[in-house]
């Protein structure tokens, strides 16, 4: 009874809609890199450089919006340096990926204490306020649902349908899947492989920094040690999950959010059985689950994880 | 026009020489966010080496903090070598740690000669079954290891947090979520009087040889490299490819299991959560500067384990924060990755106008 | 009108490493022309061609190509995008269409603007339907290129080029994948485009094609032109000696005593990639001293049928003996201890571990063998000794046994694999397309070989898309068509390609 009332209420699902708000910009960005045939690791490290760098923009004076674009900015930087190790020079896309979340966070993290050496409590800044639309918030259920999100919400929902637009309707798109599938047609008709790839590879990673700026610009209005944790490759377990298409990389967000925040909602109501940690450890038991079931039949872009040399065919 | 062209064969010097390079370009790039955080370069530097050199504790205190690295970048190497992306050696660290202090905080007694045996084989049969599952799930249903082993690793760590409030609990911790102490008998004993340096070194150091005569001595070895280098070739030439990525699996998690009864039995003697400030993921730093070699992780282990307790000296000496560490090595892997490149591939500049000169030689 | 220049090739040369592709090669191409580039596998027609097309940055020579006045101008070289300007359209031996997109967008790719809101592919759809109704080269356009059969893909591949507007088309190795009546079907079409102005550089090493339709011939051997001639000037004698610089004698083949079955298929039933390279109760018997040749377009069941006995695929039903043992377990290995050697079609994927030794390579079929290894452990030095007796033996040519397989010529890597198997003994061979890319001795040391093992009493199934390869070296000859195999009436050349076909069987 108490289960079936959880799931109908409208907190409940607007605590779903905010937990998946970061996994949008994450599952998106990694789906724009790995649909041009790059996996990248780096996404935890970029979801620490988001966070830190869009907050410090903002604690440094900048405004909510301007705070987003140097997280997105700094998202693209640690993206490039990926790319260049992952397109034009074919190096491992794992390790390099795993290199750049060494080095993001480390980078995040040395600024932060760097700039903010030993204070007992995290400084904070004014985050996004929930925005208030006329109209939609009134209609009923879906309306509180929205009204309790920011801005930033908004955006995620505004990029999945750009996403899908993009792949769906754009030449661009065609030839962003066209060097994901076969690098060699693009090659052929004109394209530029590494142009589009090293393109791809940027704007995916800045999209996976405005997932972690979302964790300290709307979700919390501080920077902590370890705040991303495992978002990023839950994230990579989605995309999967998605079978690399933007509708269903939102889908899989939000039933991962909504999986969430009944866990966090169900450890209320029979927390005094099972330990606490049983409950934290579920989201990540999902995701291994989710990418199992679809493993055998993902249709993996066919180039990912394949690096193209120019003129060596 | 810049066009890459792979070289006929790597030379040996390169091969050597280049993750030498790599790791000392790593460590003057450590000067850019030293300039950053507003510190005197030149005497930073001599911190670190003092904090290396600058004694026989401080050098020891580096030797300590390599012996872990060699575990985890010996259980990288292994993996890796098989093409079997193991990222979650700090997940298998843990669980060898739990069976360690599991089976050693007093519910057995025994001489040590019968207890150090029985945790280092239950840490490494921990840590063989944490990269179980990830491989199993890899070779049955296609599921890649790189996101279940990441995964795993939160996993685990709850899952430990977990015993440490319940079963595991020290009862005299003074609700301090911390495991019983490791019986006398069963704590790795110190080499050195008055140094925290303890004998998982010497057990790491068998290791990695023992790992180096695996790799290029045996059968097992062979079909291991096989595997890594073609998957395709070596299933047609017969060679059982899930069966070897199994045991390339098994073996990868029970020396990072090892590392976590090292620290546990040798270092900390009780288990909190706070074991390892990330040892499976820098094994992974050790391991590509190593150039997957074991015994190249000796010396790259201690090339890493220099670096953070430099840094930590350092850090403590002039106020920068030893993040420091952390962002030197891995600057060392990105340096080490292009390095490697470089050895692999020349990159050939040419002129990109409409006619080329006309060689009439015909020879180049 | 037909006798200005469209094209010029001036001393284009180019080299790998320490292999010449190209020594000074010179060409010219006429409006309306069609011209045959002939030549052996390995002579350097693609390299040429990638050349043209700007994949491969020459060494030294230039290039000229008339614009549409038809006046000649230089082209830019190493870059695809000025010679698609240029009018330069390619069709590779390997498709280059992305298998995820539809026919029309493959065709449109690269040639709308990338930062197009969206896509008005009226105007587009319109010409190429134009195009097709002029050429008679016809393709579902809004299906995903995944789903097409192969002549669909070929002819996306040509309405690729022709959509943007090609007054050169380059056709590489065209009729390799086609039966002959869809090869004869592609002619036709390209008279038909000719006729229009369009001039076709055309790359084959099948005589008969060459001479039938082309209006030029220019040869190739090692890199270097050695003749160019008028089509209705040749013969095949003339050509064949100008590719082979001299007559091969072919080998003689001794007449053996056919012995005892030794590789038998009963009803066996194996899934392919697709229904049509499925295998339906197929029934095969190989004889010891007997090479069995296996014909048919690539795609039609070979693939499934050399894995079945490779151990890679396990039959759904029916049987497979060895030596008149059935096979119980499908693993590579115990297909391998049952005594069948295989020469892999892909030797380079398959075939060795490129970034190990030769001399682990040439061991690693049988690494339990108590002279590879002693509880476990490698014994080096008779690894090293067997390395150095068979290098000599099959004069298996590299930079030493202890250097990477990768480094050593496509030819010596079959060296490898034949010194590998045959050294073996093995009852049964499969010798899956063991000659294709390889240079004109390394073919005539595996026919050579193929025929001392089967003097030896050897049961050898040979699979090839080269018919004369197999007229030469088979006892007998069986046509594999979607998945079904069917007894060669006899060693002729018509009734062979019917079937084929699928015309009749």
């Amino acid at each position: 009874m108490e289960i079936l009332e959880i799931l109908l209420s409208e907190n409940f699902w607007a605590a779903a809609l905010r937990i998946a708000t970061p996994l949008i910009f994450g599952v998106l960005g990694a789906l724009i890199c790995e649909k041009s045939g790059v996996l990248n690791l780096g996404i935890e490290g970029i979801f620490a450089a988001g966070a830190m760098a869009g907050w410090m923009a903002v604690w440094l004076g900048a405004d909510l919006w301007t705070g987003l674009f140097f997280a997105a900015l700094t998202g693209a930087f640690f993206g490039f340096i990926h790319a260049i190790l992952t397109v034009p020079l074919g190096l491992s896309q794992h390790v390099s990926g795993l290199g750049i979340t060494m080095f993001a966070t480390s980078v995040s993290y040395f600024t932060y204490r760097t700039a903010l050496p030993q204070v007992s409590s995290p400084p904070r800044i004014e985050p996004f306020q929930p925005l208030d639309i006329p109209i939609l918030s009134d209609l009923p259920f879906l309306g509180p649902v929205l009204f309790q999100q920011t801005a930033m919400t908004w955006l995620a929902l505004f990029l999945v349908a750009l996403v899908w637009w993009v792949y769906n309707r754009t030449p661009l798109g065609q030839a962003l899947r066209a060097v994901g599938d076969n690098p060699d047609a693009a090659d052929a008709q004109g394209l530029s492989v590494y142009g589009l790839r090293i393109g791809a590879i940027v704007a995916g990673s800045a999209c996976m920094a405005l997932g972690g700026a979302f964790l300290t610009m709307s979700a919390f209005d501080a920077f902590f040690f370890g705040m991303v944790n495992g978002r990023g490759w839950v994230c990579i377990a989605l995309v999967i999950f998605a079978s690399w298409r933007p509708g269903k990389a939102l889908l899989g967000a939000l039933l991962f959010g909504a999986f969430d925040a009944f866990q966090v909602r169900l450890q209320t109501e029979v927390g005094a059985f099972l330990p606490s940690q049983v409950f934290l450890m579920a989201p990540y038991i999902l995701s291994i689950f989710a990418l199992v079931i679809v493993a055998r039949r993902a249709e993996y872009p066919r180039a990912l994880l394949t690096p193209w040399f120019k003129g060596q065919r | 026009m810049i066009r890459i062209e792979p070289r006929e064969a790597p030379s040996r010097l390169l091969t050597i020489g280049i993750p030498v390079l790599s790791a000392m370009l790593a460590l003057l790039l450590a000067a850019i966010p030293l300039t950053f955080a507003g510190a005197n370069i030149g005497e930073a530097y001599q911190q670190m080496a003092k904090g290396i050199f600058g004694s026989m504790f401080a050098f020891t205190e580096m030797l300590t903090r390599a012996t872990p690295l060699i575990f985890t970048g010996l259980a990288a190497t292994l993996a890796f070598r098989a093409k079997l992306w193991n990222i979650g050696a700090e997940g298998q660290l843990y669980l060898g740690a739990m069976a360690a202090v599991a089976v050693s905080t007093g519910w057995i007694s025994g001489p040590p000669i019968l207890l150090i045996p029985m945790i280092l084989i239950a840490g490494a049969l921990a840590g063989a079954l944490g990269m179980a599952g990830p491989a199993y799930l890899k070779t049955r249903f296609g599921a890649d290891e790189v996101v279940t082993t990441l995964l795993l690793n939160f996993i685990i760590l709850i899952f430990i947090q977990m015993m440490l409030e319940g079963p595991l609990k020290d009862p005299m911790g003074m609700g301090w979520p911390q495991s019983s102490p490791v019986v006398d008998n069963a704590l790795l004993p110190q080499i050195l009087p008055r140094m925290r340096l303890h004998y998982g070194l010497v057990i790491a150091l068998v290791a990695a040889v023992i790992a180096h005569i695996m790799l290029s001595k045996t059968v097992w070895g062979l079909k291991l490299r096989a595997v890594g280098e073609n998957a395709a070739a070596a299933l047609h030439a017969g060679i059982g490819v899930k069966r070897t990525l199994m045991s390339a699996a098994l073996i990868s998690g029970a020396i990072a299991g090892l590392a976590g009864v090292s620290e546990v039995a040798g270092l900390r003697g009780y288990l909190t959560t706070d074991l390892s400030p990330g040892y499976g993921y820098t094994g992974i730093v050790v391991a590509m500067l190593a150039g997957l070699s074991p015994l190249g992780v000796i010396v790259a282990a201690l090339f890493i384990a220099s670096v953070f307790v430099g840094a930590d000296s350092m850090s403590r000496a002039m106020g920068v924060s030893s993040y420091l560490a952390d962002l030197v090595v891995a600057m060392a892997l990105i340096c080490v990755l292009v390095g490697g490149f470089m050895a692999r591939f020349t990159i050939k500049i040419t002129p990109s106008n409409n006619t080329l000169p006309t060689n009439d030689t015909g020879v180049a | 009108m037909n006798n200005d220049t469209v094209l010029c090739l001036n001393n284009l040369s180019k080299r790998f490493g320490t292999i010449v592709a190209n020594e000074s090669v010179s060409i010219d191409l006429k409006r309306g022309e069609i011209l045959s580039l002939l030549g052996e596998n390995g002579a350097g027609k693609t390299t040429l061609m990638n050349m043209l097309f700007g994949h491969y940055m020459p060494d030294s020579g230039s290039i000229q190509v008339a614009n549409v006045q038809g006046e000649l101008a230089p082209l830019t070289l190493g870059h695809p995008q000025a010679a698609l300007n240029a009018g330069i359209g390619m069709v590779h031996q390997h498709f280059t269409l992305a298998e995820n997109l539809s026919a029309i967008d493959n065709i449109l790719l690269g040639s709308e603007s990338l930062f197009a809101w969206r896509r008005s592919m009226g105007a587009a759809r319109e010409k190429i339907n134009s195009i097709m109704l002029r050429t008679g080269l016809n393709a579902p356009l809004d299906t995903i290129v995944g789903q097409l059969s192969v002549g669909e893909r070929q002819r996306v591949e040509i309405l690729k080029a022709l959509y943007r507007d090609a007054r050169i088309l380059v056709l590489d190795e065209p009729t390799a994948v086609l039966t002959p009546q869809e090869a004869d079907t592609l002619f036709a079409n390209i008279e038909v485009m000719t006729k229009d102005g369009l001039s076709v550089i055309f790359i084959s090493h099948k005589l008969r094609e060459v001479l039938a339709f082309s209006h030029r011939i220019a040869v190739l051997r090692h890199g270097k032109k050695v003749g160019e001639i008028a089509t209705k000037e040749a013969d095949e004698k003339i050509i064949s000696r100008l590719m082979v610089g001299a007559d091969t004698p072919s080998t003689p083949k001794e007449v053996l005593d056919v012995g005892a079955p030794v590789l038998q298929l009963i009803d066996l039933c194996a899934p392919g990639t697709s229904a049509r390279s499925s295998l339906v109760r197929a029934n095969l018997t190989v004889c010891a001293s007997e090479i069995v040749g296996i014909a048919g377009i690539s795609g039609n069941g070979q693939s499934t049928l050399a894995k079945v006995i490779s151990g890679l695929t396990r039959p759904t039903s029916g049987r497979l003996e060895i030596d008149s043992e059935p096979v119980l377990t499908y693993t590579p290995a115990s297909l391998l201890n049952a005594g069948v050697g295989r020469i892999p079609e892909d030797r380079h994927h398959d075939g060795v571990i490129g970034a190990m030794s030769v001399s682990e390579n040439l061991a690693i079929e049988r690494l339990d063998s108590s002279d590879i290894q002693k509880n476990g452990f490698l014994r080096k030095k008779k690894l090293k000794l067997n390395a150095q007796k068979l290098t000599q033996k099959y004069d298996i040519r590299g930079p030493g046994i202890e250097s990477e397989t990768r480094l050593l010529s496509g030819g010596n890597i079959q060296k490898l694999i034949l010194a590998r198997v045959f050294e073996a003994s093995p009852k049964v061979i499969l010798a899956n397309q063991p000659t294709r890319g390889l240079d004109m001795g390394a073919v005539s040391e595996v026919g050579k070989r193929l025929l001392q093992a089967r003097k030896r009493g050897a049961g050898i199934l040979l699979i090839s898309e080269d018919l004369d390869e197999l007229m030469a070296l088979a006892d007998r000859i069986i046509i594999m068509h979607d998945g079904e195999l069917h007894t060669a009436p006899s060693h002729d050349r018509a009734q062979i390609g019917l079937i084929m076909a699928g015309e009749i069987s």
